[in-house]
């Protein structure tokens, strides 16, 4: 195996920005609560940091990378042993296998983490420690293995996913839409007011956001070479594209360009662009984030038409976004962009095949995320004692005094 | 003496203290309160998602004084917060039964 120095230096930096996604996620959605849930949701973002750390160390990454079965890992990578100087099958890495799996770690990370913003004010701490093991080790690792590794079902069939539309953001999306289905609404909602108590910490956690989605997208490269350029270049553009298409259509239904609805744009053009990142080129990131951030915008309507408490949209955003990304790749992905492409998307004259693969992944992704959540977080509900929503009175007192014993915001000290 | 209480727009706060100062009352109180009258509130959206919020932010300023210096307090006041659209405030006097300085414990117009 061949080590290349610049490509671990680019993938060690890349693997410090996608940890610093999950504090800015933290305060993206952070801001977005009411001030006497703040901590809660910055507690139940950050605490990922803790607990999918150390699963994915114990066993987590094994289950996602080990072995070359179809549908789910091994534990041969368990405890990291062999992980330090073996590559997972399938791949020709020129950087230290040990930093795969770091890199890695800060996607297993974050990917439960965008749950929360569904289950923002209701979950108690408890339930939610439970969830984040199960997920990890039910849902994530086997849903990373048929996509990511080169021996999953999805990767031998030739559908692509560059930095996890499926695997992070459908299977976030579609996790969390079980989760508020069992977790029931939050109470008053949606006839009492439920503003966001602290936009400019939505504004800097997005910024966060946005800087470490260049790790995300860029760092799957793996190296540091033109792919990485052009993925760092297509996924800052559709960001861009996508802010802008959110706020036209913002100011033209409701009169006002709104700062939540920038951030929101830009998170949903950089959700929509993960999948597509290194396999398209000119102007389709363009096009892309233009085409999510509208998509994204009316998507965040359907928790109003069909009653269900997505307290800060992820199933619109991510769900939507990430299912937007994956199937406009069955459009755009460009071999001359990048030649590990199998079968090129329709505009580059490849057909509908690669379409037709995406919509079997993503469907796959769907039923597979949405029924092992199901059950997970319905036999929590029966096993823990307490279920896993809080009590109505803790509930109006908050997550932060009730779950934590803090509040976030002491005026009188 | 009186109390005059005023409630006004919140970027008024400053003229009026300078005008209240101009007329020699030693001491003034201010509180952020949030209220309505014929105003009303002003609609907030969210991510497609209207509130009402009822409750506009206003600061209220409250000032003891003599009897006689009250009216002139109220109309300085009046014609410092005044914008003339909808949401200036109010003013109004009240009857003070007594009052004392803490740390003297002087009383009455000695207090002021």
């Amino acid at each position: 195996m061949h080590i290349d120095s610049g490509d671990t230096t680019w993938v060690l930096v890349a693997a410090a920005l996608v940890m610093f996604m999950t504090p800015g996620l933290a305060l993206f959605y952070g801001g977005m609560v009411r001030a006497k849930h703040v901590l809660g949701m910055l507690m139940q973002n950050f605490f990922c940091l803790g607990l999918v750390s150390v699963l994915w160390a114990a066993a987590g990454y094994s289950l996602a990378f080990g072995g070359d079965n179809a549908f789910v890992g091994n534990f041969a990578f368990a405890g990291l042993h062999h992980a330090v100087r073996v590559a997972p099958a399938g791949f020709a890495l020129t950087i230290p296998p040990l930093l795969f799996m770091a890199y890695q770690m800060m996607f297993a990370v974050i990917t439960p983490a965008l749950i929360t913003g569904a289950i923002a004010d209701r979950m108690r701490f408890n339930a939610w420690v439970w969830l984040l093991t199960l997920w990890s080790l039910l849902v994530y690792s086997p849903v990373a293995h048929w996509v990511f590794s080169p021996s999953g079902w999805a990767n031998r069939l030739g559908a692509l996913d560059f930095a996890g539309g499926t695997v992070v953001h459908i299977n976030a999306g579609i996790a969390a839409l079980a989760c508020v289905l069992v977790l029931g609404r939050r109470q008053g909602w949606p006839n009492r007011p439920m503003p966001p108590h602290n936009l400019p910490l939505t504004m800097i956690g997005t910024g966060i956001l946005w800087f470490g989605w260049f790790g995300f997208n860029a760092g799957s490269a793996l190296a540091a070479n033109g792919l990485a350029v052009q993925a760092l270049v297509n996924t800052h553009l559709a960001a861009a594209a996508a802010m802008l298409s959110w706020l036209v259509a913002e100011r033209a239904k409701q009169g006002h360009a709104t700062t939540l609805g920038a951030a929101s744009g830009a998170v949903a053009g950089l959700v929509a662009i993960t999948p597509c990142a290194g396999y398209v080129g000119g102007m389709a990131p363009i096009l892309i984030g233009a085409i999510a951030g509208i998509v994204c915008f009316f998507a965040i309507d359907l928790k109003h038409r069909f009653s269900f408490d997505d307290s800060l949209d992820v199933v619109g955003v991510h769900l939507i976004g990430g299912i937007t990304g994956s199937l406009l790749l069955g459009l755009f992905a460009d071999k001359s962009v990048n030649p590990a492409i199998v079968h090129e998307g329709l505009f580059a004259g490849g057909g509908v095949r690669l379409v037709w693969f995406q919509l079997v992944v993503v469907v796959a992704t769907l039923a597979y995320s949405f029924l092992m959540t199901m059950l997970i977080i319905k036999v929590l509900d029966k096993v823990l004692p307490g279920g896993v929503r809080v009590t109505e009175e803790d509930e109006e007192a908050g997550l932060d005094l009730t779950q934590h014993s803090e509040v976030g915001y002491s005026l009188l000290t | 003496m009186k109390l005059v209480v005023a409630v006004i727009k919140p970027f008024k706060v400053d003229d009026v203290k300078a005008a209240v100062q101009e007329l020699g009352m030693q001491g003034l109180t201010m509180t952020e309160v949030q209220g309505y009258g014929r105003q009303r509130g002003h609609t907030e959206v969210y991510r497609g998602a209207e509130y009402t919020v009822d409750f506009v932010p206003k600061i209220k300023l409250e000032v003891i004084c003599e009897d006689g210096e009250a009216t002139s307090v109220a109309e300085r006041i009046i014609a410092v917060a005044r914008t003339g659209k909808i949401g200036d405030g109010k003013v109004w006097i009240t009857p003070i039964d007594d009052v004392w300085r803490i740390r003297t414990g002087e009383a009455g117009s000695d207090a002021l």
